[in-house]
């Protein structure tokens, strides 16, 4: 259908705002961000080109590489529990079970809270002197110890609790609408097969729900890497350095320790990282067409 | 997990309750519980006063229940300087959601309508970055938007957390309403343009109307999302405007001497609270949020 030229300025105009912050939000920010960790800059932002040294500083600089080394673990873990466990709880619900709604309702709820309830609510929970390890020993587990939050070797497992306690629910609610849209048909030639319930589940099902475990899998990731409120939330990083997590980095080398050249250069790094897994994600999903 | 697996022939046949079954109900029953507890360890640390909670067990139920750590928590508890309790975060992140939400669902339906019904040039790549760009860490962003908005002389205000707000938006409504008016019969929007309604009246008239489920899970998404949101309220929505998570964040986590735990559990279970109605008001739609939402990271 032509457009008249009314009708076309109008659907630009329409257009303009998205336009606009596509240009100078997305695109202009990105650019000054990754011109800035090419520079000298400290307080203020300067030209003084200088390359890749703020790379090389942001390497040797232990607090980055502590944060690094967390969000790898946290990442790895968060993840694949979050899978698992979701996978397990949506197979459950959907064996026709009693109170369906109100089990679903009950797994999903973390989900609409925010990061800082749920590190604060774990945090509490987590407590060696009044949280569940005082629970344990009063019940007459003498030497149960369950101090992970205040020891630096254990605090980034802490988050990984709470995180896999949030976002379960979500992945549960992809995996059992990706069950629910398997053809009844399969189930019928399993049984008439005689394969056990489970065999399905592991030979059929799984791999025939790549989608699902395809977009819970980088919803996940793409949260793993902005994590911040977690951590700042729980344990503000701590005890001392020993849940750093790269946007709390990026975020402190801004505004406290005005650093924004190593801030911006830490910045540009997980922008990479970002891309690196995304960008084959959404190829695969045009390539299927899915998205339209 | 085998004994969940197992029972699963028998029961897709019929509801007996064989010992697989047990097993299934055991498993549900028992996760429940975990997704439960730090509700319910919330609300009994609320009503409970200070020399309970510390000779007491975190699972006990109180036993002189009290709500005196509510009243403290909503009208006095201290967020480093000031003592005027949760209450003003509540009032600033209601501020912040309303115009938040109408703008960024306005513009991205908008945004979403221009790239569904009309052929715009480039409007496939216009889609295509945006939905790159939802995935991207705010760290990226962040530093230069300071920088625009301190320059534009708008600094950190309710009006700059509003347009903040709308932007990051943008990609997830974006999509949400590009894809639901692709979904409606062309013909619709065809019969429109013959009789010689223009743009904004066929957005208005027609297509807006349609879109009621949209706009209802666009304000489910949107109301969780802004109200949760930390980071961006930290950062652009000035020392006046602080969210609650903020203030909550700072009423629990910078507390000078003894730490108030039921005092604290309040502040987080009021919170909570805003986006705990909205997902047990609203039911599947919440689902039908995530899954239309997907993309958001």
């Amino acid at each position: 259908m032509r457009l008249s030229l009314n009708s076309r300025l109008s659907a630009i105009s329409a257009l303009l705002p998205a336009l606009l912050v596509m240009l100078v939000v997305y695109i202009g920010a990105t650019s000054w961000t990754v011109w800035i960790s090419l520079t000298s800059s400290r307080m203020l932002p300067n030209n003084n080109f200088v390359g890749l040294r703020q790379y090389q500083i942001l390497l040797g600089n232990d607090r980055w590489i502590t944060s690094v080394h967390n969000i790898v673990i946290y990442g790895v873990l968060f993840v694949s529990l979050a899978l698992l466990i979701g996978f397990l709880l949506a197979v459950a619900i959907d064996q026709r079970i009693r109170a369906e709604d109100t089990i679903r309702s009950i797994y999903l709820y973390p989900y609409s809270m925010s990061f800082v309830v749920t590190g604060l609510v774990w945090q509490w929970l987590l407590n060696p002197t009044l949280g569940i390890q005082h629970v344990l020993r009063s019940w007459g587990f003498e030497g149960a110890t369950f101090d992970w939050i205040v020891r630096p070797e254990t605090a980034i497992y802490c988050l990984v609790v709470a995180g896999v306690w949030q976002a379960s629910g979500l992945v549960m609610a992809i995996m059992l609408a990706g069950l629910r849209g398997v053809d009844e048909e399969i189930w019928k030639a399993a049984r008439v097969d005689g394969l056990p319930k489970w065999r399905v589940y592991v030979s059929i099902i799984i791999p025939m729900m790549g989608a699902s475990f395809a977009t819970a899998a980088v919803l996940l990731s793409t949260g793993v890497v902005r994590l911040y409120d977690l951590s700042v939330a729980m344990t503000n990083g701590g005890p001392g350095i020993a849940s750093e997590v790269p946007a709390k980095f990026v975020m402190d080398h801004l505004f406290e320790r005005a650093n924004i050249g190593l801030a911006t250069a830490a910045a540009t790094t997980m922008l990479i990282t970002v891309v690196a897994v995304v960008a084959p994600y959404l190829y695969w999903r045009t390539r299927k067409g899915e998205v339209r | 997990m085998t004994a969940v697996a197992q029972t699963l022939p028998a029961a897709r046949r019929s509801k007996r309750m064989t010992p697989a079954r047990w097993g299934l109900y055991a498993f549900i029953f028992i996760t429940a519980l975990y997704f439960l507890l730090p509700l319910y360890v919330m609300v009994v640390t609320s009503l409970k006063p200070m020399a309970e909670i510390r000779q007491g067990n975190l699972l006990a139920l109180p036993i002189a229940p009290s709500i005196d750590a509510w009243v403290k928590a909503w009208t006095s508890a201290c967020t480093g300087l000031t003592c005027q309790g949760i209450k003003v975060g509540f009032l600033n992140s209601l501020r912040i959601l309303v115009p938040s939400v109408a703008i960024s669902i306005l513009v991205g339906s908008l945004t979403g309508y221009a790239l569904s019904l009309w052929r715009v040039r480039g409007a496939n790549i216009l889609f295509g970055a945006m939905m790159v760009v939802a995935f991207i860490p705010y760290q990226v962003f962040i530093y230069p938007l300071v920088r625009v908005f301190s320059f534009t002389g708008l600094g950190q205000s309710l009006f700059t957390i509003v347009i903040i707000h709308t932007i990051f938006g943008l990609p997830t409504m974006t999509l949400l309403f590009r894809n639901y008016f692709a979904s409606l019969p062309v013909e619709l929007f065809k019969a429109a343009r013959v009789d010689g309604a223009g743009f904004y009246q066929i957005y208005a008239r027609i297509m807006m109307p349609m879109a009621t489920p949209m706009i209802v899970v666009a304000v489910i998404l949107q109301t969780t999302g802004i109200w949760n949101d930390f980071i961006l309220g930290l950062v652009f929505a000035g020392r006046d405007n602080l969210p609650m998570t903020v203030q909550l964040n700072n009423i629990v986590n910078s507390t000078q001497g003894e730490r108030a735990y039921n005092v604290d559990m309040a502040a987080t279970l009021l919170t909570a609270l805003l986006p705990l109605a909205v997902y047990f008001g609203s039911g599947r739609w919440f689902v039908r949020g995530i899954a239309a939402g997907a993309v958001k990271g």
